[in-house]
């Protein structure tokens, strides 16, 4: 339980400025996902608040109290690695103690909670496994388990689903969000997979470069990007992104603007507020609905998601409406226009 | 030919070639052991299956301490095993895992140490060694043995610790390890297969080597084994007794091949698999 705050946070490694000025506030208990596409720097900022890296700017507070100079269980964080990391040569029950033990834990109490974190993630028969013996995802609980028995103020995920199989992601990601709702901790969560983001998040922060895109709830995010990145990284398939000016006789004469639209939302074969017209690439038949490629000569295919079946032959021409309420408007600088909240 | 007779050929020619390595490798031990159970008036007759007379061996114990130069070896040898790999470790530890002006340089460096011939370093070792009052004691050796068993222990320890997983080493960070726990709770349990085996050539370097063993020590009760052989005089000073150096140098092998032996299986080892994804 802890409010965080980043203030003017900044970190460079050597000449290299891995993140920029970043100012947030997460409130207390609230579930946080860092997301970006990689090399974005969430990961380092992850590891800013873990007490990992030292900041080279300003200033991190938990709970107002400055904690830049501050180890990681002085913070009072418990971390997920991507890579697990456990005690290959420990058990089960003796990773999720050495925390416990360095702090000199009461051993009756390390012991109880122990088998607490055990009964809520199910590890209960496995506490004398080793790592090795266990599968992926018995993996991951044991290194959320070893995370929840510290009792932490902040819980930090770096990743952890991105080694496990598809469904076991599934299953996993609907675990943590019960965590959440159990632990009542602070979450910070990274990930590179939007739909991780937009499950599980209370806010997303959106990360590009360094920097901090747009900070929001993912139906904020969804249904008003900041600008034509988080446009593009929220939502999948991508947004479609058109070129485009303003009619003649309009206020910015002639000005280059980009139009934004999801692949969702485009009506294929029936003419809208505005239509194109072009030649089939591919379609990709999802079963529940299909994604159809659609080629207007620009560098970019445009998408368009249809809801069930479609059948279209490949090099044939089809018509796409777009409905002009659900088009997204973006400046020469890529900001976005303000617009009425749609779908 | 057809290709079952050209297999077998290719195998009659894999074994035979075995069979001559195997030779070359364990004849001279094999020959060793043969010479060290003839009296000397037979040491030059070549007899493949002499029986096993025992009187050489009582003889190098009767005629010098012997026994007390295989407890100088030992404690030398273990003093120099357990102090390079405990300075070893803690080096490894900074040089592979902390970032530091220089570090690069000193690792070369640590591996230009390896590279000094032994005469080289001698003489200013023997004035060290004088210096310090260790002369004609086990303790010049096991300072001196240190010059080289260091290096490649640290250079080995140095290469596992920089393959151990970074994370492991943040959990135990974030779970509230001071940097001397995570060596000794976290690495050390990894490391099982580099410490046995850097160990185990630290051991046999200490227990084999003859130059500074001969140049600190003095009297006979200070000697390591390889001197006390090499000094083994016969009766006059034209004789060589042939069936004592064997039978001392077989005594001194046997240890060394019976903890390869032991040790072989903890060598080849994966310690830190299923530490990372699966």
């Amino acid at each position: 339980m802890a409010r965080i705050e980043l203030a003017g946070v900044g970190k460079r490694f050597g000449s290299v400025e891995t993140i920029r000025d970043v100012n947030l506030d997460l409130r207390d208990r609230e579930f946080v996902v860092f997301v970006g596409p990689s090399g974005c720097g969430k990961s380092t900022l992850l590891r800013l608040v873990a007490g990992l890296e030292d900041v080279s700017a300003g200033e991190i507070r938990f709970d107002g109290e400055v904690v830049n100079e501050l180890t990681p269980p002085e913070r009072g964080i418990a971390m997920v690695f991507q890579s697990y990391a456990l005690y290959p040569h420990m058990s089960v029950f003796e990773n999720m103690i050495f925390g416990l033990k360095l702090a000199k834990t009461d051993r009756a109490e390390a012991e109880r909670r122990v088998r607490e974190a055990a009964r809520i993630l199910q590890l209960d028969r496995l506490l004398d496994r080793k790592p090795r013996e266990l599968s992926g995802g018995q993996r991951q609980r044991v290194a959320i388990g070893r995370a929840i028995t510290r009792d932490p103020r902040v819980f930090l995920f770096d990743e952890p689903l991105s080694n496990l199989d598809a469904a076991l992601r599934v299953q996993m990601r609907i675990e943590i969000a019960k965590l959440h709702r159990r632990l009542d901790a602070t979450m910070i969560y990274v990930t590179h997979d939007q739909v991780e983001a937009m499950t599980l998040a209370d806010r997303i922060v959106v990360l590009d470069a360094g920097e901090v895109r747009q900070v929001g709830t993912p139906i904020e995010l969804y249904q008003h990007p900041a600008n034509r990145f988080v446009a593009g990284f929220i939502g999948s398939p991508k947004m479609n992104f058109l070129p485009a000016t303003y009619p003649k006789g309009f206020a910015i004469p002639h000005e280059a603007v980009e139009v934004g639209i999801r692949p969702e939302h485009l009506r294929l074969g029936e003419p809208a507020d505005a239509s194109v017209e072009g030649r089939v690439l591919a379609v990709e038949r999802l079963g529940a609905e299909s994604w159809v490629y659609v080629d207007l000569g620009l560098d970019d295919p445009l998408v368009v998601k249809h809801a069930g079946m479609v059948d279209l032959p490949p090099e044939g021409t089809v018509t796409v409406g777009l409905p002009a309420k659900a088009c997204y408007l973006f400046d020469r600088q890529g900001l976005s226009l303000p617009r009425a909240a749609f779908g | 030919m057809s290709r079952r007779t050209r297999r077998r050929f290719g195998r009659a020619g894999f074994y035979l070639l075995m069979a001559l390595i195997v030779l070359y490798a364990v004849f001279p031990f094999y020959w060793a052991i043969v010479s060290s159970f003839k009296p000397g008036s037979e040491m030059f007759r070549i007899d493949f299956f002499p029986p096993p007379n025992l009187a050489n061996y009582y003889a190098v114990f009767a005629e010098q301490p012997f026994g007390r130069n295989i407890v100088n070896s030992l404690i030398v040898a273990s003093a120099v095993v357990v102090l390079s790999l405990a300075l070893g470790l803690l080096a490894a530890f900074a040089l592979g895992r902390i970032r530091f002006r220089g570090r690069s340089l000193l690792l070369f460096t640590i591996l230009g140490v390896s590279m000094f011939p032994q005469v080289a370093v001698l003489s200013g070792m023997f004035e060290l060694v004088r210096a310090l009052g260790l002369y004609n004691r086990l303790p010049s050796l096991i300072l001196s043995y240190l010059i080289f068993t260091l290096p490649f222990t640290v250079w080995v320890l140095t290469t596992f610790i920089r393959a151990l997983p970074k994370e492991l080493e943040e959990a135990a960070i974030v779970d509230g390890a001071k940097p001397l726990t995570i060596v000794t709770r976290v690495f050390l349990p990894l490391l099982g297969p580099a410490l046995s085996t850097t160990g185990l050539l630290a051991f046999i370097a200490a227990w084999n080597e003859f130059l500074f063993a001969l140049t600190f020590t003095l009297s006979g009760e200070q000697r390591t084994v390889p001197v006390a052989i090499a000094l083994i005089s016969g009766a006059s000073a034209y004789e060589l007794p042939w069936g004592n150096i064997m039978a001392a140098s077989v005594m001194v092998t046997v240890p060394l091949i019976v903890l390869v032996l032991i040790f072989q299986r903890r060598i080849v080892s994966g310690l830190t698999a299923g530490a990372v994804k699966g």
